[in-house]
């Protein structure tokens, strides 16, 4: 029953989609009112078919209803309750699934938000989110369809990936699909700006709000995956530079780029051509992102199963990526440039170096994961890039990244004087030397980390100088210091939004650099009762234990971590084995800190809890990535409330 | 005029990428030429489950198929057992011998694996992985043809059917000692 | 009597699991190895090597039974007295150039190191060069140049200000 009903949600759905796109590019052709509404109507239907989908399969992971190929193969009697729900976007067909409905959920939302705001571009825009839905939607239809019917209905199904039974697993594909989907309206309004002739800032402007969630979501996703990688996999990493996690960097960076980049254009109305380039990028490397993941040509850890689902991909990726950039192409005209630079040194050269950094970067990381592919067609010889590459290749330009990201803010527009560069500058530069060299003195010695320290504090210089400054002109008017910040912080809520977010960065990279830098590591094998010392702690080997889970068995090992300043604790690592994969996973054990964290992962052991092996580090700085995540999350927040209105 | 060429370098600029891209599907990430192919197999001495020891010195002259497989390996070991049983059978008088090697396993799931397939021919564990590093063994099954002069020939990566083996220990088998 | 009931439990699950596991026969310990190897030499040859079963993961990270066993060998050589390069080199005679986890600086993959910092000096000369000519020639303030469909938009709704 569920899935034929199904399957006939998905064709009808696909179906509305399709007339809806037709229907809203014709009434913005023709002007006919009646078929945009009914293209409107269109988008609703598809959004409620969706949900249906989306009930249907629920509805079969909650009542076992191995019928269903998806259900039988993701799910076993023993899987808990929460992950039969999560399991929904655990695999290829649930995954589409999931980002059809975010697709037709925000197709609804503009809908709502610009059918009588933006009539001229608002035909268009619904037709490309339509147009985009329909893929979608095929995609669920042929190549990968989720209600595949199984006969004979198994008693049991296979079990859902261990792997991905973690909490991480809940959150990190929603993070990080919100910011997928999330960058379709900027490009729908790109495309509608194109169409319609009106390449002024407007497009901009109404979307600028929809690039910094979708922005904000996607950087929240990749750091979820991280954090996933770091207690899930058990190797006490957080980023691999796998080719499925470079693809989902590569839209962040250039939507990075291009959230700065637009900034240029509202001030100075240049850099048109560029800004809507970059946004055809943004949105083309989340397809791009998104074939990887599926076709399989590149081999990766996160891969889906291959198939043909690969080609469909590669096709709607050319149609979009050529289709976008010819008719970028054949606008040509209408983007000449409005404005002028004045000065090499102003805030306009740090935009176009900061886009120039970040779409390198992007390059970089682009040509290092097809390079094995090139290296194949061009000489039939398959090489590797891996971390090494990314990390020594990169690190320059994220270190000139920082720089810029205390430079821009504060530089003046236009052209800066001599005189407001030393005002701005000076200070936040002797910090960050200061800094570095106190460092040196205490006897650090890694480079990159006294490099990062001092653009770190660099950047915070700027930061508090600005804001001290502005908080100290803003009290002049009365307000105490808390009420100036404040208000200052809700009235220029977009810049010190943007501010929040780079010092998010700034914690973010320290957390990069000490823990690249300060991280130990070493793997032992300890007899019961014996102990081993790392970095000021002792691990004791205190024996094994073993129990049955719902869906798998587990094997515990109890190891008591003593360290002179924190006390003692003990920690449990396991190791599981589920019935449908021969390699148990391990469940890494770890103690979480400020600046260090000891972590723990079970190797070999004998069975009669004699010995066990045990791989033992000693993270430092790991924490701080997620805190930054935190602080991101506050600074965006902050940049997208709505202007406060002038206080009298 | 200038602008309007630089536009259509962009999307003209898209094309190769991609081709480079569809070009992907037509190979496999997962298939790894190996360099051993043409050069002198690398020596070996094993002890096999049955207690005999088995070395790569001591079959010169022969025709070597040399296997890697797993009891965990599942399904492709259990699919191609019993075709290497045949082949065994088929090729033991010709001059050829067939030798198991099994990576990363346990020792009763391994003899258990052995007995429900029947091999007669020498099987023996590699226990710290040392002969499977040295034939650049990246999963299992994996099998190598080596000829009377101690050389690789050809390695296949996944399950083996009879009429590859018989295909390749023929071939191996005009060559003069 | 429950405790031994849940004594024989967790004897049956060890062993079930044992026999789940790939357990190999106990491994050489570490430890017990020539001491005089240094561990952090080991972990720097074996960071350089991609772990052949996962993707991506150098097989210094990598938690797998084959990058366990990999580790076990570059130990042993350098025990036996190769020098780092000389074991790196073992591996790449074995496996190709493909277990380098990060392709060698010669030849055709020179391209893949050398192409980013290319593109970034492109990049940086394209960048002033067009500073240069946005900056050379100041215009004075353009007019905004409104669309024929804003200019239709706004000659309509003016026009329906005047209607009473």
């Amino acid at each position: 029953m569920i899935p034929e009903l199904g399957y006939g949600a998905t064709v009808a759905a696909l179906v509305l989609a399709l007339w809806g796109a037709i229907a809203a590019a014709v009434s913005a052709r023709t002007g006919r009112a009646a078929l945009l509404r009914s293209g409107e109507r269109a988008a609703v239907g598809a959004w409620v078919l969706i949900t249906a989908c989306i009930a249907l399969m629920l509805y079969a992971f909650l009542t076992f209803d191995f019928s269903v190929r998806y259900v039988a193969i993701n799910t076993n009697r023993g899987t808990p309750f929460y992950y039969r729900i999560t399991a929904l976007w655990g695999a290829l067909e649930g995954s589409i699934v999931l980002w059809s409905w975010m697709l037709s959920i925000y197709t609804l939302i503009v809908v709502v938000q610009y059918r009588r705001r933006q009539p001229e571009l608002y035909p268009w825009v619904l037709a490309v989110m339509l147009g985009i839905l329909a893929f979608f939607l095929l995609v669920m239809t042929i190549p990968a369809p989720p209600f595949e019917r199984l006969t004979p209905i198994p008693a049991d199904g296979r079990g859902l990936n261990p792997l991905l039974q973690d909490s991480g697993m809940i959150t990190h594909p929603v993070a990080l699909y919100l910011g997928f989907t999330g960058f379709t309206v900027p490009f729908a309004f790109a495309m509608a700006a194109l169409i319609v002739g009106r390449t002024g800032e407007e497009w901009i402007t109404i979307t600028r709000r929809w690039t910094i969630i979708a922005w904000y979501f996607l950087a929240l996703g990749l750091l979820i995956g991280g954090w996933w990688s770091y207690h899930v996999l058990g190797w006490g990493g957080y980023w691999a530079w796998d080719p499925v996690e470079n693809a989902a960097f590569m839209p962040w960076l250039t939507a990075t780029a291009f959230l700065h980049s637009v900034m240029i254009q509202e001030r100075r109305r240049m850099l048109k051509l560029w800004n809507l380039s970059l946004i055809i990028l943004t949105f083309g490397l989340t397809i791009f992102g998104t074939f990887l993941t599926r076709s399989g040509i590149i081999g990766s850890v996160h891969s889906f199963t291959q198939g043909s689902i690969g080609i469909f991909f590669l096709g709607f990726l050319a149609l979009v990526l050529l289709g976008s950039f010819s008719l970028l192409a054949s606008r040509v005209e209408h983007l000449r440039a409005e404005g002028a630079l004045d000065s090499v040194v102003s805030r306009e050269s740090t935009f176009l170096l900061n886009n120039l950094f970040l779409v390198a970067a992007t390059f970089t990381v682009f040509f290092g994961t097809v390079f094995p592919l090139l290296s194949e067609a061009a000489r039939g010889v398959k090489v590797s890039v891996g971390a090494p590459f990314f990390n020594l290749v990169n690190i320059p330009v994220f270190l000139a990244l920082l720089f810029l990201m205390g430079v821009g803010p504060l530089i003046a527009w236009r052209r800066a004087s001599a005189e407001s560069l030393k005002r701005n500058f000076l200070k936040p530069v002797l910090a960050g030397l200061v800094a570095a060299a106190a460092l040196r003195a205490v006897g650090v010695g890694n480079g990159l980390v006294l490099a990062t320290m001092a653009l770190v504090v660099f950047v915070a210089g700027t930061i508090a100088l600005d804001l001290f400054r502005a908080v100290r002109a803003r009290r002049r008017t009365g307000d105490g210091w808390g009420d100036a910040t404040w208000g200052l912080l809700l009235r220029q809520n977009r810049r010190y939004g943007g501010f929040i977010v780079h010092l998010g960065i700034l914690v973010v990279a320290l957390g990069v650099a000490g823990s690249q830098a300060w991280s130990v590591q070493t793997e032992v094998t300890l007899d019961k009762g014996k102990s081993v010392e790392l970095a000021g702690y002792h691990v004791r080997f205190d024996g094994l234990s073993a129990s049955e889970e719902s869906n798998h068995a587990k094997v515990t090992g109890a190891f008591t971590i003593t360290n002179g300043r924190a006390g003692s604790d003990v920690l449990y690592p396991a190791k599981k084995f589920y019935p449908q994969d021969q390699n148990p996973i391990a469940a890494v054990d770890y103690r979480l800190g400020f600046f260090e964290d000891v972590y723990l992962v079970l190797g070999d052991f004998a069975t009669d809890g004699s010995h066990a092996t045990v791989k033992l580090q000693v993270n430092r700085m790991v924490s701080w990535l997620w805190l930054g995540g935190l602080v991101l999350t506050l600074g965006a927040a902050l940049a997208i409330l709505p202007e406060a209105r002038r206080t009298a | 005029m200038r602008a309007s060429r630089l536009g259509w370098a962009i999307p003209a600029a898209v094309v190769p990428v991609l081709m480079l891209l569809a070009y992907g599907f037509k190979t496999d990430p997962h298939e790894i030429p190996s360099p051993l192919l043409g050069r002198p197999a690398t020596a070996f001495s094993l002890t096999t489950f049955a207690g005999a020891p088995v070395s790569l010195e001591g079959l010169r002259g022969k025709v070597v198929m040399l296997n890697f497989w797993a009891s965990w390996c599942v399904p492709a070991c259990y699919d191609e057992a019993p075709a290497l049983e045949r082949t065994w059978r088929e090729y033991k008088d010709k001059g050829v011998v067939v030798v198991g090697v099994d990576i990363q396993d346990k020792e009763e799931a391994a003899r258990k694996f052995l007995a429900e397939f029947g091999h007669s021919f020498p099987n023996a564990p590699d226990p710290a992985g040392r002969v499977a590093v040295s034939y650049g063994v990246y999963g299992v099954p994996e099998t190598f043809f080596i000829d009377r002069k101690g050389r690789v020939r050809f390695k296949k990566v996944g399950p083996l059917s009879d009429e590859f083996a018989r295909q390749h220990l023929d071939a191996l088998l005009k060559e003069p000692s | 009597m429950r405790r031994s009931l849940a004594g024989v439990a967790a004897a049956a699950v060890l062993a079930a699991a044992s026999a789940w596991a790939a357990q190999p026969p106990r491994a050489a310990a570490p430890a017990s190895a020539a001491a005089r190897v240094d561990e952090q030499t080991v972990h720097d040859v074996a960071s350089e090597l991609r772990c052949v079963v996962c993707q991506s993961l150098s097989v210094a990270d990598s938690p797998s039974e084959t990058a366990n066993q990999m580790r076990g060998i570059i130990r042993e050589r350098l025990a036996a007295g190769e020098s780092p390069e000389q074991v790196r080199a073992y591996f790449v005679e074995k496996y190709g150039d493909w277990i380098l986890l990060s392709p060698p600086k010669s030849g055709f993959t020179l391209l893949v190191w050398v192409l980013p910092y290319v593109g970034l000096g492109i990049g940086l000369v394209l960048i002033t060069v067009l500073v240069r000519r946005w900056s050379r020639a100041p215009h004075p303030a353009v007019p905004a140049q409104i669309d024929p469909a804003m200019r239709e938009r706004i000659r309509r709704e003016m026009s329906e200000m005047d209607k009473p």
